[in-house]
């Protein structure tokens, strides 16, 4: 297969609202291939979850405007109809959500629900599927499964809940999984449990993951690129240790100098990014992190810089990553004005 | 991830009928610690035994009209009495229970299905919504009895008629219920998880909101079913009704208005099996919003 599994170019996605129309992501650009994880990382309202909703298409498609393509094994989801993409969604590409305990309808057993999309897609009877679904929940590390497929959603717990949607969402074995904040709402030492499900079902299915986050220690756990997103825009994208160890936006650079230190000083104040984000409907002319940003020019506030490919194929998309690749030795180049 | 072991299948199956005997099990424990429940369905059994049995224990046919016996009161021969033609009235009341309950029933199932329909669809598809939303609202603009009367005008006195008429006085009420559950439903993650999951809207509309909503519907038509006894006495009452000379709870208090001085039997007691039924009906369904809702579960707490 000559495709690479998933590939977004100049994605937009534009909602009409009373207000008039907003552009939620503007030209996201990223691949995906298959046994790779791709980290999306950004604060809150910047364009993740759209952009995996896109993917999906699960937006509702009277208010909302897709422009660009999204190539998934060479085939362009936007211009699918909606019947294709019932065989896709589910099938072929798969999601799991922040909020697993709202995820799973209350007034079904979780075995009924996982077994509900196994007999969808893969048309088996509803015995066979209720096996592959035990199958399934004994895959993502839940203890005796035969039971547990019986009980209700209220009667698991958060992790469990969360194990379960992973269950039903690989359930099918697609080739790609979107996982939007998967581990946001459980405690730290089932984060890590999720994580290393997620991590183990991707190298045994050698499926393509795009794991959605706004925590940089989840990105540095388990993926292999990582794009940053700032108000809709791809701002930086590289592959996990050059993002960490040479950050070349600004952006990105206050991201994870807003990391706290275990062995930092403990006077030290946390290091903040200044300002708030725009409001979508408000978006800077020129550079859209400019107003924020200490290496800002007259050129940054004039013209929006381009995603720009470096030699080591570190993707940035600011007028200044050369002069901020000097100054890396500087910490505290952001909070210096 | 082989499946189709046969034993392993078998041992599946074996464990759901456990857990659903288990469930069962709690099931009953909680219908018999909910006192509201289990009185209100005490009191529909007996009215359904009472209207079933009671034709055939009487000696009397509910139509003989015996002029010479007329305006009778309680008696061991009579028990409730006879009416203004010597009909007894202890069958005529039994018969008219027939009338009365099975004309509540079927406007309770059909308001309840098509209600659900409407609702749903309504929640769902927001064109529909507002185009069905606003013909409810026409229909709501009427009170219940204008209107039953003006469509049993048009229809003509039938027991069928009846129920259309009552019935499309109360579906805009069901209807509402379901739509405003499912439109909350509609939102929630595990709605568009199944989305995400390849689930048609088909498939979302029937297999994953209608079961969230069955419960407010459930309380819901037990209540349209004693609004409807009680609409089917009024048109009845009114000469809008049952037809004479069937009798119906409401036929037969239009009977006694003429004599309410001199013969109390004949408002009294269909009067009070119209309470009977509509208390009977109000508390089956507060106890069944008990049952249905988890946050109340009353067998903990014993």
């Amino acid at each position: 297969m000559s495709h690479p599994l998933l590939e977004v170019k100049e994605l937009k996605t534009r909602f009409s609202t009373e207000k008039g129309t907003i552009t939620a992501v503007d030209g996201v650009t990223f691949n995906v291939d298959y046994g790779e994880t791709l980290g999306v990382v950004g604060e809150s309202g910047c364009g993740k979850s759209v952009t995996a909703e896109s993917i999906m298409r699960l937006l509702n498609e009277k208010s909302t405007k897709y422009g660009g393509e999204i190539l998934y094994k060479g085939r362009d989801l936007l211009s699918l109809p909606e019947s294709k993409m019932l065989d896709i969604r589910g099938n072929e590409i798969s999601m799991i959500f922040q909020d697993a305990m709202t995820s799973l309808n209350p007034v079904f057993t979780i075995g009924d629900q996982i077994a509900e999309s196994i007999v969808v897609h893969q048309k088996l009877s509803k015995k066979e599927a209720m096996k592959k679904a035990v199958e399934m929940l004994r895959v993502t590390g839940i203890p005796s499964p035969e039971k547990r497929i019986h009980e209700y959603p209220h009667e698991i717990s958060g992790g469990m809940r969360q194990r379960v949607m992973i269950a039903m969402a690989l359930s099918c074995q697609p080739s790609l999984l979107i996982a939007d904040e998967p581990t946001t709402a459980l405690d730290v030492t089932i984060q890590a449990q999720i994580l290393e499900v997620i991590n183990e079902l991707k190298e045994e299915l050698n499926m393509g993951v795009i794991m959605i986050t706004h925590d940089l220690g989840v990105v540095a756990e388990v993926c292999t690129r990582v794009a940053v997103m700032y108000l809709g825009q791809v701002i930086e994208e590289a592959d996990v240790d050059t993002l960490f160890d040479s950050p070349r936006h600004p952006y990105t650079r206050g991201l994870l100098q807003s990391i706290p230190k275990i062995n930092g000083d403990r006077e030290q104040k946390l290091h903040t990014i200044k300002g708030v984000v725009p409001a979508l409907d408000n978006v800077p002319k020129g550079c859209r992190f400019a107003p924020r940003c200490s290496f800002a020019t007259e050129k940054c506030l004039e013209e929006a810089p381009v995603l720009d490919e470096l030699p080591n194929g570190q993707k940035v998309r600011c007028w200044h990553h050369a002069r901020i690749k000097e100054r890396e030795d500087v910490p505290d180049a952001i909070e210096a004005t | 991830m082989v499946i189709t072991n046969d034993a392993q299948v078998n041992e599946l199956s074996l464990l759901e009928k456990n857990v659903k005997k288990e469930r069962r099990k709690l099931l009953v424990k909680r219908f018999v610690s909910n006192k509201t429940l289990v009185t209100g369905t005490a009191m529909l059994v007996f009215l359904t035994l009472f209207s079933f049995a009671g034709p055939l224990i009487s000696q009397f046919s509910p139509l003989d009209i015996d002029p010479a016996n007329r305006l009778q009161g309680p008696t061991a021969e009579h028990w409730f009495g006879t009416d203004n033609f010597g009909r007894d009235l202890f069958s005529r009341v039994a018969s008219g229970a027939q009338v009365s309950m099975g004309v509540g029933l079927s406007v309770a199932v059909l308001t309840a299905i098509i209600g659900m329909v409407i609702g749903l669809y309504a929640a769902y598809y927001s064109i529909l919504d507002h185009v069905l939303m606003r013909f409810s609202d026409a229909l709501m603009a009427f009170p219940d009895i204008l209107l039953a009367i003006a469509i049993m005008a048009v229809l003509g006195p039938q027991p069928v008629n009846v129920v259309i008429a009552v019935t499309l006085a109360k579906i805009p009420v069901v209807a509402r219920i379901v739509r405003s559950s499912a439109l909350v439903i509609k939102e929630q993650t595990y709605i568009e998880a199944m989305r995400a999951q390849g689930a048609s809207s088909w498939r979302i509309i029937w297999r994953h909101i209608l079961p969230n909503t069955v419960s407010p519907l459930i309380v819901q038509v037990t209540y349209v079913f004693a609004i409807a006894i009680i609409l089917e006495a009024a048109l009845s009452f009114l000469g809008a009704g049952v037809p004479a000379p069937d009798p119906s709870w409401g036929n037969i208090l239009f009977d006694g208005k003429i004599v309410i001085y001199n013969a109390w039997w004949m408002t009294v007691f269909p009067g009070a099996f119209i309470v009977l039924a509509v208390l009977a009906l109000n508390l089956f369904g507060d106890g069944l919003r008990d049952l249905l809702d988890p946050h109340s579960n009353k067998a903990i707490k014993e």
